[in-house]
């Protein structure tokens, strides 16, 4: 019997795997028909997923453990049951600002988050304000470890603002930041627009972050199983569709449609390929998995990702750590994700939780079919978060 | 006698704003502010500390508001969200109006719900207006499609107006499509075979 469910999403390149779920069919083989929504913004989908407007939603990573930790406004619960996508952001900055690190001598080589820190915080003279899409966000997470993770004295006036993904370039173009870290494709945007220049892919901060994550209301999942279940290997099989390089003209094609993302199939295609235009005179840079949709268990809501993120939101907040630590962890299902997609012949790990930025290579972990290998996921400054002993 | 409360409106349309306004005012006596530039939002906001921020849910801006919600950003004082401080009838009636309210907490309810009211039935108002002007467009733009695709089949096939028009409509029902996609195709097919 076919079910129908309601959902929401933003209108970014990472929504992929719910609208891919239901255009190319994966919903309709699990019997779910999928109700989209477009929300103008992450508040707007946070309320309607609050209030009960939609049962499932495209979420930003962080804003299921910040609801766990009573920040950010609304009195909702939420949990994550899978991760949407691993990294696809990339930072920027003003034309100014890469004038400015250009001249001395900077050759924006898209790769290493530290030198690329450096020569950005040198050419600052006074002021670094820097747009993210919402307070409560991988983006922020991001640019606050990066900066924080650089070791050498900030700037006086430095801000971090939240600007919607679409003002991105008109805030750029009217002065009112100076960099920023954003979703594709609104990075590729602002470099179209001729205001920005793309500094680092996300990764380069993170190698392997969770981005966005399926959310659901508390208790909705565990309430209504075989709709969850549906939903889960539906938008699983969309993301393992979305990872095979000759789905991406596709895809890109799909995504493009008016009430989609409404944008050109060509800016969509820069980040599912990872070939970006990183500056207005058409530069180009290739970053191998910008975005990650699939492969390495990308899907699978680590507890220790959670785990990191209400380390960091406890810090910012003065709360306590490891209370934050505890209350982040639960929100994140690997056990239903584990459950519901155990007939699709996922390979996911054993364990739920792992030592964060601990590989510098590939892996192979134990897992439930014994082939899945880990993808690399240090952090630029080499660091590592142990969930049981976290430090910083 | 208390100081009234400030409202502040975030709205782009004058004409919209003056709406909600004039409802607001209707309502009771407040100190009303409509801000209609999305440039450094949360900041003039902060600036005039209001004690109610109205604002269209619709607008990609108000994520920019969260860090109201927020005790230690730049309000010194804590605002919290709508959905926190009044009952889920209120929140769905505001959902519904396409309205997101950002409350001073600590503002008593009996305060605010008059306030809200009276702000929910004018976005509704604002809502249905949009959402007909925007059907009214849809309707012209679908109309002067309609008009291009009979023009191409009267000249293709040498019939007339009636003739082509009830083609199309044929074409469209034995298709399970609207006449207006139907019409759609035909152009750009034409365009393409130019």
């Amino acid at each position: 019997m076919t079910a129908t469910l309601r959902a929401g999403f933003v209108p970014l390149v990472d929504a992929a795997p719910l609208i891919i779920a239901d255009a190319m069919g994966f919903a309709g083989e699990e019997g779910l028909h999928l109700n989209l929504t477009a929300a103008p913004s992450w508040a707007a989908l946070r309320d309607m997923l609050a209030a009960g407007q939609v049962d499932a939603a495209q979420m930003l990573a962080p804003v299921p453990v910040a609801l766990s930790l009573g920040l950010g406004g609304a009195a909702a619960r939420f949990e994550a049951l899978s991760v949407m996508n691993m990294n696809g952001n990339v930072l920027g900055v003003s034309r100014n600002l890469a004038a400015r690190m250009q001249a001395n001598g900077w050759g924006f080589d898209f790769t290493d988050a530290r030198s690329a820190g450096l020569a950005m915080v040198k050419a600052v003279e006074q002021r670094l304000h820097i747009g993210v899409p919402f307070l409560f966000s991988m983006h922020l997470e991001l640019v606050t470890y990066w900066l924080d993770g650089l070791g050498v004295r900030l700037p006086k006036d430095l801000q971090i603002v939240a600007v919607p993904p679409a003002r991105m370039a008109d805030a750029l173009a009217q002065g009112e930041i100076d960099a920023f870290c954003v979703g594709e494709p609104h990075g590729s945007v602002a470099v179209d627009k001729g205001q920005g220049v793309l500094l680092l892919p996300g990764s380069a901060i993170w190698a392997f972050a969770p981005e966005k994550v399926l959310a659901a209301r508390t208790g909705w999942a565990d309430a209504e199983p075989d709709l969850a279940g549906r939903l889960i290997r539906a938008v699983w099989r969309a993301g393992r569709w979305l990872m095979a390089p000759q789905n991406r003209v596709t895809a890109s094609d799909v995504l493009a449609a008016p009430e989609r993302l409404n944008m050109a199939a060509e800016l969509i295609e820069r980040s599912l390929t990872g070939r970006l235009v990183i500056a207005p005179d058409g530069a180009e840079r290739f970053v191998p998995g910008f975005i990650e949709f699939h492969a390495g268990a990308a899907s699978f809501p680590w507890r220790s990702q959670a785990a990191w993120m209400g380390m960091r939101l406890a810090r910012r907040y003065g709360l306590d750590q490891s209370a934050s630590i505890a209350a982040a962890r639960a929100v994140f299902r690997c056990d239903l994700h584990r459950l519901h997609l155990r007939q699709t012949g996922a390979d996911l790990p054993g364990a739920s939780e792992k030592v964060e930025g601990s590989l510098t290579q590939p892996c192979a972990v134990a897992s439930e079919r014994g082939k899945l290998i880990l993808p690399i996921d240090r952090f630029f400054d080499a660091k590592i978060f142990d969930p049981a002993n976290p430090t910083r | 006698m208390s100081t009234p409360l400030s409202i502040v409106v975030v709205e782009k349309d004058r004409d919209r704003a003056m709406l909600i306004v004039d409802g607001l005012r209707d309502a009771g006596d407040f100190d009303v502010f409509v801000i209609g530039d999305d440039v450094g939002l949360a900041r003039k906001i902060a600036q005039r500390n209001p004690d109610l921020v109205l604002i269209d849910a619709g607008n990609p801006s108000r994520d920019a508001l969260e860090e109201l919600t927020l005790a230690t950003a730049p309000m010194d004082r804590p605002v919290a969200m709508f959905v926190d401080k009044t009952d889920g009838a209120m929140t769905r009636a505001a959902i519904e109006a396409g309205m997101s309210a950002y409350v001073v907490d600590g503002l008593k309810p009996d305060r605010l719900k008059p306030i809200l009211d009276a702000a929910i039935a004018r976005f509704h108002m604002v809502q249905k207006m949009r959402a007909e002007l925007a059907e009214t467009r849809r309707a012209l733009e679908e109309r002067k499609i309609i008009d291009r695709a009979k023009g191409i089949l009267m000249r293709a096939k040498g019939i007339d107006e009636e003739e082509a028009y009830a083609r199309m409509r044929k074409t469209a029902m034995d298709q399970g499509r609207r006449v207006a996609d139907v019409a759609q195709a035909l152009v750009l097919a034409a365009e393409m075979l130019k």
